[in-house]
């Protein structure tokens, strides 16, 4: 149970703002969840350049002296930017898979919360106003993003059970609600191959788009099949390279509010999320219907 | 005229002021700005008093209302007038779910479109929703009137008591136990003065549907079990 | 006539035993689930799997009289202005009225008061008679919503949230049409004799993220005043309790699979939901580990007996016990005096459960004006107070034993259990060991 946040920008002079913005919407749904808190952002494409956004239990230790042994490894133009337990490691566009493996043999502590070219993910135990200040969060720009605060069910309070979840490359979800099928389902995705961390439903569900769309499907499409395929009660907040999906259950009790202007579409789990944003009182505000697909794209 | 700005007051403050009220007093005017989505505005009321409501709202807002007249210039979260007893409570914008879930009186009016489970559980309210409803709405309604001038979404009226509906546009879809019915002369009055509280005056009762229950699940018979 | 061979003696099945195939023919007979009352009937782990160790060389037990074992609790103390004071651990639990007779409801709350504790409505809202003779009332909010009323939750002493209940985690209130009177039917605002079709989620929020802001309402509404409590059936207990404080529950109260109700399918009385017992350390855990236990309340209920059963779910670390099967056994639910009656139902006295009939001989879950008569309130609500009046002094005896003067004093390390699975569920060690199963020890 939580409180989600997105934002996706229409109009290009907001994208400086983009990582204050973000944060002052999710830090107002901090009653909807005390747990964790976590943000993906969606930053500028340098050409020929990708990003993962790793994690560590000791940063100091662990991010020290990092870049030289991947380079040491054959990451030849490997960089690092370290925020607080989390660090932005930056290498060649193809170098992604040999980067996850030099990390898991050189540094095996360390956790993977994200990869692609243009998206960074910061998530952590803690209130969202504590999250988003150890991540620096307001000084980030960027294109859109999505925003978590959690309240966890069924699944430990932990750095790896906050949200958002990513398994694909620029991919990543957000989840309001309580999934009934969630434990089938990792079975069935585990043996397909797909990797998951954590006993969280939520991860299963990300995990459930990433292996939809790896067999062909678009993000629209995965989301329909995830209509049929998952059960209980959902509102999804996704998040991929050039765009940013809605879609809730076909019951849709869990909450859902929307805003758009010339400037923006943003999402909130409650209105209150919103009131801070530009124009706001002009904006066209609505609630997604259930069952259906939303998505914007750049 | 006491005002209370949110953005400065707490909460607390505004509704144990609006529970001070004397319950035979006249009809005090309060005003309370800066609502920002707050939730739980204006809740408990037991008193004749007159609020207006600048800007938009949370969940609950005016929830249990007794005798009040609530205005809300703005859209409401979920949840609102939720078992109000008597009163009026009138949204200017859009109302989300639950608008006037399990309210036993009083008049709601939503000027603009009312999302899922509008009157759900109703059991003595009135609601008169200019635009449109959302899915499940009615579901389970006991007893009241619920009037829509706009189109209604699916399952409309499932598992239906005794509650009148009448929907001026479309359905998109039936729930368990909800048919149309005939519009008799005395559905056209309540129809009526229902718009007419709401101060509704270009549409006439003769434009809606009334919609109802079939009573066929009202003792529980093997051969509907499907309707389960 | 003479067999060739011996025969085996004739053995009915374990598995198809006579229950079980008279439940086929009924169900084949009608096509409709078998509608029930009371709790789950099939033996489980309980409390008396658990044994206390009393008093011995190393702990030194309290003479009575002079030395006190005190049993007053609190309850509330998280948020609300004016928390309940109760004399002793045990309250009664959620009855609605509807299932319930009027004098029998009324002899609940007379009861409860001479002993100087709580009763709590049901589905359907509050009376008069209960409001009138309880002097602590709870008020429960249910999906339904039936009955429900600001006035009447405002002249509330606390009010309870219920998620679910023990007897079936999931399911709405029932409620047949021969229970439908007049009267009910006016409180719940439904036409009279028909058969009430029940929610099962909450019409206006679902899940603990919007409970919490419903929470806020409540408080809102009456100015905070009040203890909010959350109802929930043995599902989940760990994670229940966790996110009830998270909603800002200030008392939680939890029920196993052996709590009553007034009617719903066998089948969901039966396998649905958990033993008491284990529900319990579980519970505390999630207290404990949120730095809440004894700051946010834990009352325990379904299937609580005796002094005994009430002194080992303090130990395991409840702060009070609720009974409602009790009560009503306690004011002539299913007494032999009646059993003629019971007999032309086609039961026997101690095993009537068809509640949903309203026709139930000993005058308590009917709605029918005569058979109502039976309940005498004054003397029903004086044997009441008198069985909760043993029930607590049977609690203070094990107590002192103990070595406590203070019920709540007493903990899990006062308890040891007959067999693996008790000791498994309460977490105490074996008899004869010091084996927890699943935490080591020989």
């Amino acid at each position: 149970m939580c409180g989600i946040v997105g934002l996706f920008l229409k109009d290009k002079s907001l994208e400086p703002q983009l990582g204050a913005l973000l944060s002052e919407m999710l830090v107002t749904m901090t009653d909807r969840g005390p747990d964790s808190a976590g943000i993906a952002i969606y930053g500028t494409d340098q050409n020929n350049l990708a990003k993962l956004t790793i994690q560590s239990p000791e940063p100091e230790t662990d991010f020290a002296g990092l870049t030289d042994e991947l380079r040491a490894a054959g990451i030849a133009n490997a960089s690092i930017l370290p925020k607080s337990t989390h660090a932005v490691i930056t290498v060649g566009a193809d170098q992604i898979d040999a980067t996850r493996a030099a990390l898991a043999e050189l540094r095996p502590n360390i956790r993977v919360m994200g990869t692609g070219n243009v998206m960074e993910i910061y998530k952590e135990v803690g209130l969202p106003k504590d999250v988003v200040e150890r991540f620096k969060i307001t000084d980030m720009s960027g294109t859109h993003g999505i925003g978590h605060t959690r309240m966890a069910t069924e699944s430990a309070v932990t750095t790896l059970g906050a949200h958002p979840f990513s398994t694909g490359s620029d991919q990543c979800l957000v989840h309001n609600g309580s999934l009934s099928n969630h434990n089938n389902l990792r079975r069935e995705l585990s043996h397909q191959g797909i990797r998951m961390e954590t006993e969280n439903d939520s991860e299963v569900a990300a995990a459930y788009l990433t292996g939809e769309m790896a067999k062909g499907k678009n993000l629209g499409e995965a989301l329909t099949s995830a209509l049929d395929d998952l059960d209980g009660f959902f509102t999804f907040v996704v998040g991929t390279k050039s765009g940013f999906g809605v879609v809730r259950d076909p019951i849709a009790c869990k909450p859902a509010v929307m805003a758009e202007t010339d400037a923006y579409v943003a999402f909130g789990s409650e209105y209150r999320a919103l009131v801070n944003l530009p124009g706001i009182e002009d904006a066209r505000v609505w609630e997604p219907e259930p069952a259906t697909v939303y998505f914007w794209e750049h | 005229m006491p005002v209370f700005d949110l953005a400065t007051t707490e909460l607390r403050d505004l509704n144990a002021s609006l529970h001070a009220l004397d319950k035979d007093g006249g009809n005090e005017e309060f005003e309370v700005t800066n609502p920002r989505g707050a939730h739980a505005v204006a809740v408990g009321i037991d008193a004749p008093v007159n609020v207006q409501i600048k800007g938009s709202v949370g969940y609950y807002c005016a929830g249990m209302n007794e005798t009040a007249n609530i205005t809300v210039h703005g859209n409401a979260g979920p949840g609102v007038a939720e078992n109000m007893m008597s009163g009026k409570v009138v949204i200017k914008g859009d109302a989300s779910q639950y608008a006037g879930a399990t309210a036993h009186g009083g008049l709601l009016v939503i000027e603009g479109n009312a999302s899922s489970r509008c009157g759900i559980s109703m059991k003595g309210i009135d609601i008169v929703v200019k635009g449109n409803i959302g899915h499940m709405s009615a579901f389970m309604a006991q007893s009241g009137n619920l009037v829509v001038l706009g189109d209604a979404g699916d399952a409309l009226g499932d598992s239906l008591y005794e509650a009148r509906l009448f929907v001026r546009g479309t359905v998109k879809s039936l729930g368990a136990d909800c048919i149309k019915k005939d519009m008799r002369p005395e559905h056209i009055e309540i129809l009526a003065k229902l718009l007419s509280d709401a101060g509704i005056t270009d549409v006439k009762p003769e434009e809606f549907t009334r919609y109802g229950s079939a009573r066929q699940l009202y003792n529980f018979n093997i051969d509907n079990a499907d309707a389960y | 006539m003479s067999h060739k061979h011996p025969v085996t003696t004739p053995r009915k099945s374990a598995t198809f035993d006579d229950y079980t195939l008279s439940e086929i023919r009924r169900a084949a007979a009608t096509g409709i689930y078998d509608i029930r009352g009371s709790g789950a009937k099939r033996k489980v782990p309980h409390f008396d799997d658990l044994l206390f160790l009393g008093a011995s060389m190393s702990r030194y037990p309290l003479e009575g009289y002079r030395e006190k074992c005190e049993t007053a609790v609190t309850l509330g103390t998280r948020f609300a202005k004016k928390p309940i004071e109760l004399k002793i651990p045990i309250t009664i639990a959620g009855m609605s009225f509807g299932s319930l007779s009027g004098p029998a409801k009324e002899a609940l709350g007379r009861g409860a008061t001479i002993a100087g504790t709580s009763t709590t409505t049901g589905d359907g809202g509050m009376t008069e008679e209960e409001r009138g003779h309880s002097q602590t009332l709870v008020y429960q909010y249910l999906p339904s919503r039936y009955g429900m009323n600001p006035r009447d939750l405002k002249r509330a002493d606390a009010i309870e949230i219920v998620i679910g209940q023990g007897a079936k985690p999931g399911g709405g209130g029932m409620l047949l049409g021969q229970k439908i009177s007049d009267r009910v039917a006016h409180m719940r605002n439904l036409p009279k004799g028909i058969d009430q079709r029940s929610a099962c989620r909450h019409p206006d929020w679902t899940g603990p993220d919007d409970l919490e802001i419903k929470i806020q309402e409540l408080r809102e509404i009456t100015d905070w005043q009040k203890p909010i409590f959350i109802k929930v059936g043995g599902a989940r207990p760990y994670y229940d309790v966790a996110l009830a404080v998270k909603a800002g529950a200030d008392v939680i109260v939890l029920d196993g699979m052996q709590g009553g109700t007034a009617a719903t399918q066998e089948v969901f009385i039966e396998h649905v939901g958990q033993p008491t017992l284990a529900c319990i350390r579980p519970a505390v855990k999630a207290l404990q580990d949120m730095g809440m236990h004894r700051k946010v309340q834990l009352i325990v209920s379904g299937g609580i007996r005796n002094g005994a059963d009430v002194a080992k779910a303090l130990a395991l670390g409840a702060d009070a016990v609720s009974i409602g099967t009790a009560a009503l056994v306690a004011i002539g639910d299913n007494d032999p005096k009646w059993e003629e009656d019971y007999n032309a139902l086609g039961t026997t006295a101690g095993a009537y459960d068809d509640w949903h009939e309203g026709r139930d001989p000993a005058g308590i879950t009917t709605q029918d004006a005569d058979l109502m008569k039976r309940v005498d309130p004054i003397a029903a609500g004086r044997r009441l107070a008198n069985y909760l009046k043993v029930m607590t002094l049977e609690a203070q005896t094990i107590a002192r034993a103990c070595g406590k003067n203070h019920v709540h004093n007493l903990e899990p390390e006062d308890l040891c259990a007959l067999n693996i699975e008790a000791a498994a569920m309460a977490g105490v060690p074996l008899a004869g060991t010091s084996w927890i199963p699943g935490q080591g020890g020989f």
